[in-house]
């Protein structure tokens, strides 16, 4: 049987509660949502924390609205609901795709968007898909809130910025850049973690690349990001030739490892095939084709 | 610590560990073994039931955090004596071998004809793939709740009595 260990727990009535438990316990206490990450960790030994500080009555931190030209998703947001959202399906077609593949209909109805950004997984496809869109997290502590850009979010493997009496809030991702996205994954089997999958956000103006922005998921890519295929391919003709050399340097520069998903020559393999079919689905919603 | 959690629509008071899980609390505390505890990682479904109107795996929820909600699980489909629909389309479809995904199967199809009452079968095959069955290839729990959708609404005597 795998159980957690022993743990104490407190539920949060509101956000400020949640931020005193967070405060009287200290960094041996674990912020819970969804818990579809933290508990099968505790089950595993992976992480014992003596307190586990129980979010999900704290109802107010699930939302998704439009504020100041900004789509604004609260961190107790669950994947079901993003995936159902039509501010999301209407604006952004990469959220979608990948809420389609992230686990299962049944473990997306309890995950939740600030766990996954928390877990900091690097097969998390929500932190690449938002290193994509260059959106920004709110983080509130008992000394106030600060607002940091996912891409300076995610310190590495399992680590993020976030102070231990810090809660993540809120994402939030502009309005008014996207004009074309896509989200391409390849799991081994239905449900599974990815083996690579690469994010693609893009603006166009007068056949140009303006503003681009592409992230890669489980391929080691620093804060989920592809840096030097983005900076290659701003100011760009979107060609075929174009796209195929910035999903080359996309490929060239992640950091993928060997494990039982497969090889790196593979997973580079992917990441340029996959960051070639996204771009070209996002120029081809950038000229107002198919969603 | 004490927690109090209604379950189809019965409240229970326990007093327990707050790291036991709400499978367990199911099974063990308050008896209903209807719900199946199966691969502990998320994964297989068997654990399936309701929290809030929603299906979850309740292998990955805590009991503690069920407290002050509401739970369903399979023990709750039957109705005064009468099948529900999904329960009889397992019957008529064979839509079940050694039984053991069942009960998680059957509580997701219920939720998934409550909000899309005449499902494709590829919407099916969707609903139900965080769950495993190693018995019926799915193809007969796909048509056991095609069968649901074409026979829910109808009178109890053809949707199915509890057998004697």
């Amino acid at each position: 049987m795998q159980v957690p260990a022993p743990v104490d727990y407190e539920r949060a009535l509101s956000l400020d509660h949640a931020i005193e438990l967070l405060e009287r316990y200290g960094p041996d206490a674990k912020i819970i949502a969804g818990g579809h990450s933290l508990l099968p960790m505790m089950k595993l030994r992976l992480l014992q924390p003596e307190v586990l500080i129980d979010l999900n009555n704290v109802t107010d931190l699930g939302y998704i609205k439009v504020e100041s030209n900004e789509m604004r998703i609260g961190a107790l947001t669950r994947h079901s609901e993003l995936l159902e959202s039509p501010i999301v399906s209407e604006h952004f077609p990469i959220i979608s795709e990948a809420e389609r593949v992230i686990a299962d209909p049944v473990v997306r109805n309890r995950g939740t968007v600030g766990g996954s950004l928390c877990q900091a997984d690097p097969s998390e496809d929500l932190a690449a898909v938002f290193s994509a869109l260059k959106a920004s997290v709110v983080l509130r502590g008992s000394k106030g809130t600060r607002v940091v850009p996912v891409r300076e979010f995610h310190s590495g493997p399992y680590s993020t910025v976030i102070d231990p009496g810090e809660i993540l809030t809120e994402i939030r991702v502009s309005l008014s850049s996207p004009c074309g996205s896509a989200y391409k994954k390849v799991e081994r089997r239905v449900g599974d973690w990815a083996i690579a999958a690469v994010g693609v956000v893009l603006r166009v103006s007068n056949s140009r690349a303006d503003d681009v922005g592409i992230g890669l998921t489980a391929v080691g890519a620093e804060h989920y990001c592809a840096y030097e295929a983005e900076e290659f391919l701003v100011g760009k003709e979107l060609s075929e030739e174009t796209i195929n050399e910035c999903a080359r340097i996309a490929a060239e520069n992640c950091n993928p490892s060997a494990d039982q998903r497969g090889p790196v020559d593979y997973k580079r393999h992917l990441v340029e095939v996959l960051t070639f079919r996204a771009l070209g689905k996002a120029v081809a919603r950038c000229k107002g084709g198919s969603q | 610590m004490n927690i109090e959690v209604e379950v189809n629509g019965v409240g229970y008071s326990r007093d327990i560990e707050p790291r036991m899980l709400l499978v367990h609390f199911l099974r063990d505390e308050i008896g209903l073994t209807g719900t199946h505890w199966g691969c502990d990682t998320t994964n297989c479904g068997t654990c399936v039931v309701w929290m809030d109107e929603v299906p979850v795996k309740s292998c990955t929820v805590l009991a503690a955090m069920a407290a002050g909600h509401s739970v369903r699980t399979v023990e709750d489909l039957e109705q005064n004596g009468t099948l529900d629909p999904v329960q009889q389309g397992f019957m008529e479809m064979h839509g079940l071998q050694c039984g053991f995904c069942t009960p998680g199967m059957m509580m997701t199809a219920r939720w998934l004809l409550d909000h899309n009452p005449d499902p494709s079968e590829m919407e099916i095959r969707e609903a139900i793939s965080g769950q495993i069955c190693r018995c019926t290839g799915y193809e007969n729990i796909v048509r056991a709740i095609r069968w649901a959708a074409e026979h829910s609404g109808e009178p109890a005597d053809k949707a199915g009595e509890v057998m004697a």
